[in-house]
This record gives structure tokens, C-alpha cells and sequence, in this order.
């Protein structure tokens, strides 16, 4: 059987009967069973489902009926999804029992796709960091080098999918937690513009920054899966009814000419010296493509970081105020109603939750409202501001995804500011609610994956994915 | 110092949160710091700035929608009700059910 799928591959290979999805789907599974225990990138597999999922696939293909768009293909899903009957934790200890009544809006569209989900994927808690060490059931290791971390906080869709143990998965944005992942394992990762794909039933985090988005091993099954779960949906009042493009028709066009903003901010210092050299070969690349590089500022860049602990830390206190042992998760009983509260508080969260509920709640105090919230999202605005000024001269904008590649597990767990640095690239279009991808831009001389970022504007995720898809058929994975 | 032990005591009360010592000692200074990085925000006046309200600067994606040609999302739906259905599988996922409600320790005193 072949070591790598893709989604063209296995709509051929089931279409030409050479395996089942059935097959497919036990394959994977094997594939979990071999190299779970060293990755830590599944919390919990859904075999039943996906054994069913699969046969009405094969009984599909036995009928010689036209194949939904992603028929057999086996997918893993972030642990903050809800996945109806499937135990959904957010890497949290107080969501440890937790087993959703329904599907997000995300999930049930890769259900009628025809995907085969294998199980969840491990995450820090709540999505709350950069490298899956927040988990409460322990690291992810990055399969490229696994004294390393996978990023964060999709770190466990991101290290399966790199390490072949799910041909596509599902993670979520908020600060850059799809795509810095995608960088520091190796493989594309998106995340579309805000409102393009149903929040239906992702346990938030930051409403207003929170996004799904799929992880692939090329550009043209990142496209596949985006295009799948992407649209409007009653169900989601912030979803947008702009129309949905085929991404995949337009995939192949010819990037020559477009104009790629390179912004001066984000090669200025604090960048690894070796992603650096990757990044400026990943731009010459794209040169040699055609593309029109243009030197841009973005001089609001600096102040990324502080406008999103603000405003993710208040949005996330306030989302979390529902996990107080009443209704689903922990109990940790009290004499008193307050004191039941606290309790199952104090002991379901873990230490990066906590720190960012208390700052989230310390920021929308009375008192401090106008001078952290109301100030952050004033720079948040000028921020966004940057990108829209940017856009009406430029088609797209090239970046770094990550300062540096993966490092050491424990080496950042000691500092919170430190491991927040390293959204430093990713947390600007996060703010503007710009569409971005990640795509593989070499290997650093230790071997490490380093990540070229794409930026479009509003709704153009078109033209990301033609850049990000001409960037990888020229060769960008393997620039050195 | 941006924020005292005192001040982390009452925001973790208003965050219905139980510390211990040493938490409140940790979070007392990692606040403080990061406390201290966020005011460089105030170097930016923006006296003149509309504060961003949702995911996306609403003038520009107007004129993305405007130019797909698709009318902005209606942005109330009806009010109607739709049973969700789901009212068993969740009390069956409380942590104390009693069905059709969640028990939770006395709150009013006679």
C-alpha cells in the first residue's frame, strides 16, 4: 500500500477499486496504533464512526456513484471541535468527560463529503499556546525531531498529518495556531478570512479571532478541505455569504506579475538567522516566478503582541466563564454554590489558562476597560488598517510564519512572554481578520522546517492558494 | 509594579478562581511583566481611532461583499423557535442531573 496519500490519490485508487476506503481507514488506524505512543498527537480515535463512514464510501464506489469531494479521505480533527458522541476535552482536565450533543458545522460538512474521521487531535488547552505543552495530557512531539515541540496550539492535527497518521485535519486559529504549526512540522496549513468558515460548534477561545482551517501535505488538499468547509451558515451570525470560489479551478493560474508585499517589520531583529536565509530564498523563488516584489511598512507591527494578549485574554475570560461545574465537565463540589465555583475552576484549569483568564479579567475590569480593552482594539483597528493600505498596492504579502523553528520542549514552558513572542508573524492577520497560509519553505541546516507566510485580503483566499501552490511546485519545500 | 498581590486577590475572586499562595506569587509577577509590555500600546495615540468591533474592518469587507455581489448577511434571523432535541443527551452529561434540571448547592438561605 502506498505510504502517502493524497486526496487525488485515494479518489483514483478508489475509483480504480485498488482499495477500499474500508482498507484505507484500517491502514491509518495502524498507522496511529505504531506511532501514537512516541507523538502524543491523538487524544482519542473514532473508529466505529469512521469504519461506518468508510462502507458508505465503498458502497458508493460499488454502485458507481459519483464520489463526494472527499470520499475515503481519512481526517483529524482538533480536540476543540465538537464531534457529536465523540469525547471532545479541549485538552482541558475540566472538559476530561465531555461528549458534545452535536456536530460543529465544520465536522458535518466533511461528513457529508464523504471523510472519514479518525479521531481528536491534541492541542494546548483551550488553544491557549505555541507549542502543545499547555495540553493536561501531555506534550505532542514534532515527528520531524521529537525532543522537539510541533508548535501550537494545533500541534497534534499538525504532527499528524506530518507524520502520515491522517491525510487532512482540522485545527483552529486564533493567534496563529494553525499556521505556526504547519511551519515548525513542515506542512501547508491555512486559515481563511474571519466568517468564511463556521464557528458552529468550536468551543471558543477569542470569538472574534477564533478560525478553523485545514492542515494538508500539499497546497491542492488544503484548497480540497478549505473548499469543503467553507460558506456561510445560518448557525453562525459572523459566517459570510460571499459566494465560495473553486478553489481548485483556479489553483493552477499563473502567478506572474502579482505584486508580494514583503513588510520591512518582520525581518527586522529576533529572527533565527537560518529562517531568515530560508525566507529571502522562498521570495527569490517566487521572483523567479514572476511575482513583483514590493517593500511595504507595516509600522504597527510591533504592537501586535500586546493588542492580542489583550484582546484574546478578555474575550477568553469571558468565554470560559461557563465552565463552573453546573452544567457538562468537572465538578469539584462546594459548601456554597460560589465555593463549587471556584473549586471546579481552580483545579479544571491549568496554569496558561488561568494566567489568561486573569489577565482577560483584570483587562475588563471596572476601572480598566477603556484603558486595555477599548485601547487594544483601537490598535487592533490600525493594525488592520496596515493590511488594508497595504492591499491597495500589493496582491499579496510574504513574511516568516515563525521567528525561529521548533524548539526544545521545556525550553519556553518558564516564560509565558517569551512563548507568546513566538506569534510575533502570525498574530497581525489574526487581528485583521485577513486570510494566511503557511507553506514549507526548506529546511534550516539542522534539519528543521521553516514556514513562508502568505497574506491575502479579505476573501481572497484564491490568490493565496496560487501563490502558495506555485511557490510548492516550484520547489519551495525543498529550498535550503 | 503594574499590578499588586492584592489586585491579583480580587481579580481572581471576580474570576471565580481558587488560587493557591504560590500561584497567586506566580501570577503576581508573570501579570506584572506582562502588564509592563502591554503599556507600550500606549505609545500610539489614537484619540482619532474607531475601535475594531468584531473579526474584520467592516468598511473593507463591505466592499469585498459589495463587489461578489452578494447582499450583506441578513443580520437578524427569524424568531422562531426550532427544538434542538439535544435537552436528554445533555443532562445525561451533567454532572448532577435531576432531570429537567441541574442541581447545585443550596443558594437561598431560609
Amino acid at each position: 500500500m502506498t505510504t502517502s496519500w493524497t486526496i487525488p490519490s485515494i479518489r483514483a485508487a478508489l475509483e480504480a477499486k485498488k482499495v477500499s476506503a474500508r482498507e484505507l481507514a484500517a491502514d491509518y488506524f495502524a498507522r496511529i496504533k505504531a506511532r501514537n505512543p512516541e507523538l502524543n498527537a491523538f487524544l482519542a480515535l473514532s473508529p466505529d464512526l469512521a469504519f461506518a463512514q468508510a462502507d458508505r464510501v465503498d458502497a458508493q464506489v460499488a454502485r458507481g456513484e459519483p464520489l463526494p469531494a472527499l470520499a475515503g479521505v481519512p481526517v483529524a480533527i482538533k480536540d476543540v471541535i465538537s464531534t457529536a458522541g465523540i469525547t471532545t476535552t479541549c485538552g482541558s482536565r475540566i472538559l476530561e468527560n465531555y461528549v458534545p450533543p452535536y456536530d460543529a458545522t465544520a465536522i458535518s460538512r466533511l461528513h457529508a463529503a464523504g471523510a472519514v474521521m479518525l479521531g481528536k487531535t491534541n492541542c494546548d488547552e483551550f488553544a491557549m499556546g505555541s507549542s502543545t505543552e499547555n495540553s493536561a495530557y501531555g506534550p505532542v512531539r514534532n515527528p520531524v525531531a521529537p525532543d522537539r515541540v510541533p508548535g501550537g496550539s494545533s500541534g497534534g492535527s499538525a504532527a499528524a498529518v506530518a507524520a502520515g497518521l491522517a491525510v487532512a485535519a482540522l485545527g483552529t486559529d486564533t493567534g496563529g495556531s494553525i499556521r505556526q504549526p504547519g511551519a515548525l512540522c513542515g506542512i501547508p496549513a491555512m486559515m481563511g478570512t474571519y466568517g468564511r468558515v463556521s464557528r458552529y460548534g468550536l468551543i471558543a477561545f477569542a470569538s472574534s479571532l477564533d478560525r478553523i482551517g485545514p492542515f494538508a501535505t500539499t497546497v491542492q488538499d488544503v484548497a480540497s478541505v478549505l473548499a469543503v468547509i467553507a460558506g456561510r451558515d445560518a448557525a453562525d451570525s459572523t459566517s459570510v455569504a460571499v459566494p465560495v470560489p473553486n478553489y481548485l479551478a483556479e489553483l493552477g493560474r499563473s502567478v506572474r506579475g502579482l505584486r508580494i508585499g514583503i513588510p520591512r517589520e518582520y525581518f527586522a531583529e529576533g529572527m533565527d538567522p537560518a529562517v531568515h536565509k530560508n525566507v529571502e530564498g522562498g521570495i527569490k523563488l517566487l521572483e523567479s516566478l514572476g511575482c513583483v516584489p514590493v517593500e511595504l511598512r507595516m509600522p504597527h507591527t510591533d504592537y501586535a503582541i500586546a493588542t492580542y494578549y489583550i484582546v484574546a485574554t478578555a474575550e477568553a475570560s469571558s468565554n470560559l466563564a461557563r465552565y463552573d461545574g453546573v452544567r457538562y465537565g468537572l465538578r469539584v463540589p462546594g459548601a456554597t454554590l460560589l465555593e463549587m465555583y471556584k473549586k471546579t475552576r481552580g483545579r479544571g484549569f491549568g496554569p496558561e489558562v488561568k494566567r489568561r483568564i486573569m489577565l482577560g479579567t483584570y483587562a475588563l475590569s471596572s476601572g480598566y476597560y477603556d484603558a486595555y480593552y477599548l485601547k487594544a482594539q483601537k490598535v487592533r483597528a490600525l493594525i488592520a488598517r496596515d493590511f488594508m493600505q497595504a492591499f491597495q498596492n500589493v496582491d499579496a504579502i510574504v513574511t516568516p510564519t515563525s521567528p525561529s523553528p521548533a524548539f526544545r520542549l521545556g525550553e519556553k514552558t518558564d516564560d509565558p512572554l517569551q512563548m507568546y513572542l513566538a506569534d510575533i508573524y502570525t498574530v497581525t492577520g489574526s487581528l485583521a481578520g485577513v486570510p494566511g497560509i503557511s507553506v514549507p519553505c526548506g529546511k534550516t541546516p539542522q534539519g528543521l522546517p521553516v514556514g513562508l507566510q502568505i497574506f491575502g485580503s479579505y476573501f481572497q483566499e484564491s490568490r493565496v492558494l496560487q501563490l502558495a501552490h506555485a511557490f510548492e511546485q516550484a520547489g519551495g519545500f525543498s529550498i535550503a | 509594579m503594574k499590578i499588586t498581590r492584592e489586585q491579583v486577590i480580587r481579580v481572581a475572586e471576580l474570576a471565580h478562581l481558587e488560587l493557591s499562595e504560590a500561584e497567586l506569587d506566580v501570577y503576581s509577577r508573570q501579570l506584572d511583566e506582562i502588564l509592563a509590555y502591554i503599556e507600550k500600546l500606549n505609545q500610539l495615540d489614537t484619540s482619532q481611532v474607531e475601535p475594531m468591533a468584531g473579526g474584520t474592518i467592516t468598511d473593507f469587507r463591505s466592499q469585498e461583499v459589495e463587489r461578489s455581489g452578494v447582499p450583506e448577511n441578513p443580520a437578524l434571523r427569524e424568531d422562531a423557535v426550532k427544538p434542538s432535541g439535544v435537552a436528554p443527551a445533555v443532562l445525561n452529561g451533567a454532572p448532577d442531573p435531576s432531570r429537567p434540571f441541574f442541581r447545585v448547592p443550596k443558594v437561598i438561605d431560609r
